[in-house]
């Protein structure tokens, strides 16, 4: 066979071999954010240089951080696993428990992080870039491909805040049960918080209001209010969309930022104004500072 | 006039007989699901976190995850079509449900056709949250405070979906998501039954939440009653 041959042989094949991408780039997935718009062929570069050492090859979040390593070969690096992304399930959404996310959805994950864990905020990424990204984290489950995002979950325009807000919002706090893992002061200790578990089967704990002011997705009270509408799939936090009205969920917003002690908020300004309210916080705040200066 | 009214009857009756021979009518398979060996012993759960709930056992329950009679039944086990029957068209227009009741899932399993309605309901007086663990299907998390009406979800794909409320740890509780409806779910004793199979070749799977799936195949031919039994092998652990 001479090398004329040898080449018409293998024309075919790797003819076909190389229109495969061109097909699948036919129909490439894309994120649609404002006037943005975001190519997986070009999130697919970012990913395997800024993501996959976490969130792993395949996108099922056992990247190396996560898979136990040569030094310690019991214990992963990261204590909380990294999304995966090919069960499309995600904890920050605008829409209703058990549907997809929307394109912004995602875009503000990344753009934001997740506090207290090791997902940082990629905001040293162009919009472009991070726009990409989300389209090309949509590739790995199918169900980008075939179903829309959920319906939004309505968010009405936040009520005047008042004291009787604050008061009846502590009553749902108690009548929800919040506590039983929140905790009755929101520190994350409720009687049910040790036994926790995401979807995992991992260890998982739940929010103590108590520290900083930022919640896992965001840290408006429009975000306050979508984490316990729309529940925080993947996890025990549950979608109170069915059971709680918006007025009254605007209620429970007001008082849930009463239990952040170590953040000014107007709700807690408002809160401490009063006397039952400036001795529950006061009892609440933990005095000091971690060098122990300021502790009486 | 009258006329109209005749036909208009007659085509009601024609109707009825249609919908009454299209009846399913055809074979039975029964039989008994029993165990050999020694099968874990079930924990006593301690519910004294939750009081309300505690009362309503005067004597500890157990976990479920192995659910045993007299004469080695084996209970819990859904017994269904797996091959050889086609796939319901429509679903069952009556929906099937979940009780919360006394932190317990009543029924422990609960078989269901795809897009058949499921009822939830919490007659208990704490908050759960019914929790899917779903991985073909959507996984979703509802809470229900106690004094919530029912809500009914539905699920698109066959798969069998392990369930539990993150509040109550030691409650458990399956969803079996079937293709059809030719299913059966181990009683008491072991028994179970599923009536109605035309005559054919069937391959009837039996699965277990602790012990897995088991096939056999059964061929039913007219109106008679074949019996099959599974026997599991029980682990001690």
């Amino acid at each position: 066979m001479n090398i004329k041959k040898i080449a018409k042989f293998l024309f075919l094949p790797t003819a076909v071999l190389f229109s495969i991408p061109c097909l699948v780039a036919g129909q490439e997935m894309e994120s649609h954010l404002g006037k943005l718009t975001g190519h997986a062929e070009s999130g697919k570069q970012l990913y395997y240089r800024f993501c996959w050492g976490c969130h792993g090859f395949r996108g099922d979040g056992t990247g190396e951080n996560w898979l136990p390593t040569g030094n310690f070969p019991t214990e992963p690096y990261l204590n909380i696993q990294p999304r995966n992304f090919d069960a499309a399930v995600f904890k920050c959404r605008s829409t209703p428990t058990g549907t997809l996310p929307t394109d912004q959805d995602l875009y503000n994950s990344v753009e934001r992080g997740f506090v207290m864990s090791n997902m940082p905020s990629w905001i040293s990424l162009t919009k472009q870039q991070r726009a990409d990204l989300v389209a090309f984290i949509k590739t790995f489950s199918p169900r980008f491909k075939n179903e829309k995002p959920g319906e939004l979950i309505n968010v009405p325009a936040e009520p005047k805040l008042t004291l009787e807000s604050i008061k009846h919002g502590q009553e749902l706090f108690q009548k929800l049960e919040c506590w039983k893992c929140h905790g009755q002061e929101g520190r994350g200790d409720g009687p049910s918080a040790s036994t926790l578990t995401d979807s995992n089967d991992q260890p998982i704990r739940p929010y103590n209001f108590a520290v900083g002011s930022r919640f896992k997705c965001g840290s408006t009270n429009q975000d306050l209010y979508k984490i316990f509408m729309t529940g925080v799939d993947g996890t025990p936090m549950p979608s109170f969309a069915d059971v709680v009205k918006p007025d009254e969920a605007w209620d429970l917003v007001h008082y849930l930022r009463t239990l952040q002690v170590t953040h000014k908020s107007p709700e807690l300004v408002l809160w401490e104004s009063t006397k039952e309210g400036s001795q529950q916080v006061a009892s609440r705040r933990v005095s000091g500072t971690p060098t122990g200066s300021g502790i009486k | 006039m009258l006329r109209k009214i005749n036909c208009a009857a007659l085509l009601v009756l024609v109707a009825a007989w249609g919908i009454a021979s299209a009846r399913p009518s055809g074979g039975t398979v029964s039989g008994k699901v029993t165990y050999e060996g020694t099968p874990a012993k079930q924990k006593p759960i301690d519910m004294s976190k939750e009081p309300s709930c505690a009362a309503q056992h005067p004597t500890p329950i157990t976990t479920e995850t192995v659910v045993t009679g007299p004469g080695n039944a084996l209970e819990n086990v859904v017994v269904y079509v797996s091959a050889g029957a086609p796939d319901d068209s429509t679903p069952p227009s009556q929906p099937v449900s979940i009780d919360q009741k006394g932190c317990q899932y009543v029924p422990h399993v609960v078989p269901m056709v795809v897009n058949q309605e499921l009822k939830v309901i919490n007659d208990d007086k704490t908050s759960h949250n019914i929790h899917p663990l779903a991985k073909i299907n959507h996984e979703w998390n509802k809470s229900q405070p106690p004094g919530t009406p029912p809500f009914t979800e539905k699920f698109e794909k066959p798969e069998f979906i392990p369930v539990k409320c993150n509040i109550h740890p030691w409650m458990h509780s399956s969803f079996a998501v079937l293709k059809n409806s030719h299913y059966g779910v181990s009683s008491g004793g072991g028994g179970f039954s599923i009536a109605n199979l035309p005559p054919g070749k069937y391959t009837l799977t039996a699965w277990h939440e602790s012990y897995g799936e088991q096939t056999q195949e059964v061929t039913i031919s007219g109106s008679e009653t074949k019996t099959v039994n599974f026997v599991f092998k029980a682990k001690p652990y």
